[in-house]
Protein backbone atom coordinates (compact mmCIF):
# COMPACT_ATOMS: atom_id res chain seq x y z
CA UNK A 1 0.00 0.00 0.00
CA UNK A 2 1.27 3.45 -0.88
CA UNK A 3 1.90 5.79 2.01
CA UNK A 4 0.25 9.19 1.90
CA UNK A 5 2.76 11.30 3.78
CA UNK A 6 1.35 14.57 2.44
CA UNK A 7 -2.34 15.34 2.37
CA UNK A 8 -3.97 14.60 -0.96
CA UNK A 9 -7.10 16.45 -1.99
CA UNK A 10 -9.85 15.77 -4.46
CA UNK A 11 -12.68 18.12 -5.43
CA UNK A 12 -15.35 15.93 -7.00
CA UNK A 13 -16.59 17.40 -10.31
CA UNK A 14 -20.08 15.84 -10.03
CA UNK A 15 -21.06 16.44 -6.40
CA UNK A 16 -19.98 19.29 -4.10
CA UNK A 17 -17.56 17.16 -2.11
CA UNK A 18 -13.99 17.72 -0.95
CA UNK A 19 -12.01 14.61 -0.04
CA UNK A 20 -8.69 14.63 1.81
CA UNK A 21 -6.47 11.67 2.65
CA UNK A 22 -3.44 11.62 4.94
CA UNK A 23 -1.38 8.97 6.78
CA UNK A 24 -0.19 9.44 10.36
CA UNK A 25 2.38 8.06 12.74
CA UNK A 26 -0.13 7.03 15.35
CA UNK A 27 -2.49 4.19 16.09
CA UNK A 28 -6.15 4.38 15.06
CA UNK A 29 -6.98 4.72 18.76
CA UNK A 30 -4.68 7.76 19.08
CA UNK A 31 -6.08 9.36 15.94
CA UNK A 32 -9.60 8.79 17.26
CA UNK A 33 -8.64 10.39 20.57
CA UNK A 34 -7.11 13.41 18.80
CA UNK A 35 -10.51 13.92 17.16
CA UNK A 36 -12.73 13.31 20.18
CA UNK A 37 -10.77 14.67 23.17
CA UNK A 38 -11.48 18.42 23.22
CA UNK A 39 -8.13 19.34 24.81
CA UNK A 40 -6.25 17.48 22.08
CA UNK A 41 -8.55 18.64 19.28
CA UNK A 42 -8.09 22.32 20.16
CA UNK A 43 -4.33 21.90 19.78
CA UNK A 44 -4.43 21.20 16.07
CA UNK A 45 -7.76 22.09 14.48
CA UNK A 46 -7.69 25.89 14.34
CA UNK A 47 -5.89 27.87 11.67
CA UNK A 48 -2.41 29.07 12.48
CA UNK A 49 -2.04 32.12 14.67
CA UNK A 50 -5.49 31.44 16.06
CA UNK A 51 -6.33 30.52 19.60
CA UNK A 52 -8.96 27.79 19.60
CA UNK A 53 -11.31 27.39 22.56
CA UNK A 54 -13.74 24.48 22.76
CA UNK A 55 -16.99 25.74 24.32
CA UNK A 56 -19.25 22.69 23.88
CA UNK A 57 -18.19 19.12 23.44
CA UNK A 58 -20.10 15.87 23.65
CA UNK A 59 -18.28 13.46 21.34
CA UNK A 60 -20.81 10.66 21.10
CA UNK A 61 -23.56 9.79 18.63
CA UNK A 62 -26.23 12.47 18.96
CA UNK A 63 -23.91 14.86 20.81
CA UNK A 64 -22.86 18.31 19.72
CA UNK A 65 -19.75 20.46 19.56
CA UNK A 66 -18.75 24.10 19.28
CA UNK A 67 -15.43 25.87 19.22
CA UNK A 68 -14.32 29.47 18.85
CA UNK A 69 -11.15 30.59 17.14
CA UNK A 70 -9.74 33.99 17.96
CA UNK A 71 -7.38 36.13 15.94
CA UNK A 72 -6.52 39.77 16.74
CA UNK A 73 -9.52 39.97 19.05
CA UNK A 74 -11.91 38.72 16.37
CA UNK A 75 -13.87 35.57 17.14
CA UNK A 76 -14.92 32.94 14.63
CA UNK A 77 -17.41 30.37 15.89
CA UNK A 78 -18.02 26.89 14.48
CA UNK A 79 -20.56 24.34 15.61
CA UNK A 80 -22.24 21.11 14.66
CA UNK A 81 -23.55 17.74 15.79
CA UNK A 82 -21.87 14.42 16.15
CA UNK A 83 -24.18 12.23 14.10
CA UNK A 84 -22.23 9.07 14.76
CA UNK A 85 -19.03 8.48 16.72
CA UNK A 86 -17.33 5.13 16.57
CA UNK A 87 -13.64 4.21 16.58
CA UNK A 88 -13.29 3.78 12.81
CA UNK A 89 -15.78 6.41 11.62
CA UNK A 90 -17.01 9.80 12.76
CA UNK A 91 -19.93 11.54 11.05
CA UNK A 92 -20.64 15.14 12.00
CA UNK A 93 -22.16 18.35 10.74
CA UNK A 94 -20.15 21.56 10.44
CA UNK A 95 -21.37 25.15 10.35
CA UNK A 96 -19.30 28.32 10.26
CA UNK A 97 -21.32 30.76 12.35
CA UNK A 98 -20.43 33.62 10.00
CA UNK A 99 -22.61 31.79 7.46
CA UNK A 100 -25.21 30.23 9.74
CA UNK A 101 -27.35 28.82 6.90
CA UNK A 102 -24.48 26.80 5.52
CA UNK A 103 -23.92 23.27 6.76
CA UNK A 104 -21.49 20.60 5.66
CA UNK A 105 -21.76 16.89 6.34
CA UNK A 106 -18.35 15.53 7.26
CA UNK A 107 -17.36 11.89 7.38
CA UNK A 108 -14.01 10.73 8.74
CA UNK A 109 -12.66 7.23 8.33
CA UNK A 110 -9.75 5.93 10.37
CA UNK A 111 -7.97 2.96 8.90
CA UNK A 112 -5.29 0.82 10.60
CA UNK A 113 -2.14 0.59 8.48
CA UNK A 114 -0.28 -1.53 11.05
CA UNK A 115 3.04 -0.75 12.72
CA UNK A 116 1.44 2.08 14.70
CA UNK A 117 0.36 3.92 11.58
CA UNK A 118 -3.11 4.98 10.44
CA UNK A 119 -4.80 6.51 7.43
CA UNK A 120 -7.31 9.31 7.84
CA UNK A 121 -9.81 9.92 5.06
CA UNK A 122 -12.24 12.81 5.28
CA UNK A 123 -15.11 13.78 3.07
CA UNK A 124 -16.97 17.09 3.29
CA UNK A 125 -20.29 17.33 1.49
CA UNK A 126 -21.53 20.91 1.24
CA UNK A 127 -24.94 22.04 0.02
CA UNK A 128 -23.91 23.60 -3.28
CA UNK A 129 -20.99 24.04 -5.65
CA UNK A 130 -21.06 27.74 -4.70
CA UNK A 131 -20.44 26.82 -1.07
CA UNK A 132 -17.72 24.39 -1.96
CA UNK A 133 -15.91 26.88 -4.15
CA UNK A 134 -16.24 29.49 -1.42
CA UNK A 135 -14.70 26.99 1.00
CA UNK A 136 -11.87 26.26 -1.32
CA UNK A 137 -11.30 29.96 -1.80
CA UNK A 138 -11.70 30.83 1.88
CA UNK A 139 -8.53 31.52 3.73
CA UNK A 140 -6.64 31.55 0.47
CA UNK A 141 -4.36 34.15 1.94
CA UNK A 142 -5.15 33.30 5.55
CA UNK A 143 -2.67 30.96 7.02
CA UNK A 144 -0.73 30.13 3.89
CA UNK A 145 2.28 32.34 4.52
CA UNK A 146 2.29 31.83 8.25
CA UNK A 147 1.84 28.12 7.56
CA UNK A 148 5.04 28.06 5.53
CA UNK A 149 6.86 30.02 8.19
CA UNK A 150 5.70 27.60 10.86
CA UNK A 151 6.62 24.63 8.72
CA UNK A 152 10.09 26.03 8.15
CA UNK A 153 10.45 26.45 11.89
CA UNK A 154 9.39 22.87 12.47
CA UNK A 155 11.81 21.62 9.83
CA UNK A 156 14.61 23.67 11.37
CA UNK A 157 13.87 22.18 14.79
CA UNK A 158 13.87 18.70 13.34
CA UNK A 159 10.25 18.19 14.33
CA UNK A 160 9.06 17.13 10.90
CA UNK B 1 -12.81 45.58 -6.51
CA UNK B 2 -10.02 43.09 -6.36
CA UNK B 3 -7.44 42.70 -9.11
CA UNK B 4 -6.33 39.25 -7.95
CA UNK B 5 -6.84 37.00 -11.00
CA UNK B 6 -7.82 34.05 -8.85
CA UNK B 7 -10.54 36.05 -7.13
CA UNK B 8 -11.86 37.22 -10.50
CA UNK B 9 -12.02 33.62 -11.73
CA UNK B 10 -13.75 32.60 -8.54
CA UNK B 11 -16.29 35.43 -8.85
CA UNK B 12 -16.89 34.57 -12.50
CA UNK B 13 -17.53 30.90 -11.67
CA UNK B 14 -19.69 31.62 -8.64
CA UNK B 15 -22.70 31.92 -10.96
CA UNK B 16 -24.42 28.65 -11.99
CA UNK B 17 -25.21 29.84 -15.54
CA UNK B 18 -21.61 30.82 -16.14
CA UNK B 19 -20.41 27.54 -14.70
CA UNK B 20 -22.79 25.73 -17.02
CA UNK B 21 -21.41 27.71 -19.97
CA UNK B 22 -17.89 26.72 -18.98
CA UNK B 23 -18.92 23.07 -18.68
CA UNK B 24 -20.40 23.18 -22.18
CA UNK B 25 -17.38 24.98 -23.62
CA UNK B 26 -15.14 22.25 -22.24
CA UNK B 27 -16.68 20.01 -24.92
CA UNK B 28 -15.70 22.48 -27.67
CA UNK B 29 -15.96 26.08 -28.89
CA UNK B 30 -19.42 27.55 -29.39
CA UNK B 31 -20.93 30.81 -30.59
CA UNK B 32 -22.86 33.08 -28.26
CA UNK B 33 -26.08 32.04 -30.00
CA UNK B 34 -25.34 28.36 -29.48
CA UNK B 35 -24.49 29.03 -25.84
CA UNK B 36 -27.74 30.96 -25.38
CA UNK B 37 -29.96 28.16 -26.70
CA UNK B 38 -30.81 26.24 -23.51
CA UNK B 39 -31.32 29.31 -21.31
CA UNK B 40 -34.49 31.26 -20.62
CA UNK B 41 -32.74 34.58 -21.03
CA UNK B 42 -32.13 37.24 -23.62
CA UNK B 43 -29.08 37.10 -25.84
CA UNK B 44 -28.07 40.36 -24.18
CA UNK B 45 -28.01 38.61 -20.78
CA UNK B 46 -25.89 35.83 -22.25
CA UNK B 47 -23.43 38.41 -23.58
CA UNK B 48 -23.29 39.92 -20.11
CA UNK B 49 -22.29 36.57 -18.64
CA UNK B 50 -19.75 36.06 -21.40
CA UNK B 51 -18.26 39.47 -20.66
CA UNK B 52 -17.71 38.48 -17.01
CA UNK B 53 -16.06 35.23 -18.08
CA UNK B 54 -13.96 37.08 -20.64
CA UNK B 55 -12.84 39.75 -18.15
CA UNK B 56 -11.79 37.01 -15.73
CA UNK B 57 -9.80 35.34 -18.49
CA UNK B 58 -11.89 32.17 -18.34
CA UNK B 59 -12.92 32.43 -21.99
CA UNK B 60 -11.75 34.34 -25.04
CA UNK B 61 -13.28 35.25 -28.38
CA UNK B 62 -10.43 35.25 -30.86
CA UNK B 63 -10.80 37.90 -33.57
CA UNK B 64 -12.14 36.66 -36.91
CA UNK B 65 -15.26 36.55 -39.03
CA UNK B 66 -18.64 36.71 -37.28
CA UNK B 67 -20.01 34.86 -35.46
CA UNK B 68 -16.86 34.59 -33.39
CA UNK B 69 -16.68 31.38 -31.40
CA UNK B 70 -16.17 31.45 -27.64
CA UNK B 71 -13.17 29.47 -26.47
CA UNK B 72 -12.26 28.16 -23.03
CA UNK B 73 -8.85 29.28 -21.75
CA UNK B 74 -7.05 26.23 -20.40
CA UNK B 75 -4.62 28.30 -18.27
CA UNK B 76 -7.48 29.30 -16.03
CA UNK B 77 -7.76 25.75 -14.84
CA UNK B 78 -4.09 25.69 -13.96
CA UNK B 79 -4.95 28.66 -11.78
CA UNK B 80 -7.79 26.71 -10.17
CA UNK B 81 -5.45 23.79 -9.57
CA UNK B 82 -3.22 26.19 -7.64
CA UNK B 83 -6.25 27.33 -5.74
CA UNK B 84 -7.08 23.76 -4.69
CA UNK B 85 -3.40 23.22 -3.94
CA UNK B 86 -3.48 26.10 -1.45
CA UNK B 87 -6.46 24.55 0.27
CA UNK B 88 -4.62 21.24 0.32
CA UNK B 89 -1.63 22.92 1.93
CA UNK B 90 -3.87 24.33 4.63
CA UNK B 91 -5.14 20.84 5.35
CA UNK B 92 -1.55 19.57 5.35
CA UNK B 93 -0.56 22.32 7.75
CA UNK B 94 -3.42 21.31 10.07
CA UNK B 95 -2.36 17.69 9.88
CA UNK B 96 1.23 18.58 10.75
CA UNK B 97 -0.13 20.03 13.96
CA UNK B 98 -2.01 16.76 14.43
CA UNK B 99 1.29 14.91 13.86
CA UNK B 100 2.77 16.90 16.73
CA UNK B 101 -0.23 16.09 18.95
CA UNK B 102 0.10 12.37 18.17
CA UNK B 103 3.83 12.51 18.92
CA UNK B 104 3.11 14.11 22.30
CA UNK B 105 0.45 11.47 23.04
CA UNK B 106 3.13 8.82 22.75
CA UNK B 107 5.21 10.55 25.43
CA UNK B 108 2.53 11.69 27.78
CA UNK B 109 1.02 9.80 30.71
CA UNK B 110 -2.63 9.00 30.00
CA UNK B 111 -3.96 10.63 33.21
CA UNK B 112 -4.17 14.13 31.75
CA UNK B 113 -6.38 13.18 28.84
CA UNK B 114 -8.45 10.85 31.00
CA UNK B 115 -9.30 13.84 33.20
CA UNK B 116 -10.36 15.81 30.12
CA UNK B 117 -12.60 12.96 29.08
CA UNK B 118 -14.11 12.90 32.55
CA UNK B 119 -14.91 16.60 32.54
CA UNK B 120 -16.48 16.38 29.08
CA UNK B 121 -18.67 13.39 29.90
Amino acid sequence: MNTVTEATIEADPKVPIIRITRDFNGTPEQLFRAHTDPALYAQWVGPNAMETRVTDWDARSGGSWRFVSTRNGEEYGFHGCFHEVRPDRIVQTFTYEGQPDGVALETLWIEDLGNGRSRLRTQSLVDSFESRDAWLASGMEVGVNEGYARLEGMLADGNV
Amino acid sequence: MTADPLSRVFAALSDPTRRDMVARLSAGDATANQLAEPYQMTLQAVYKHLKVLEDAGVVSRPPGPQPRPVRLEAEVFDLMDKWIERYRRQAEERYRRLDAVLARMNDETPTETEEQKGSAA
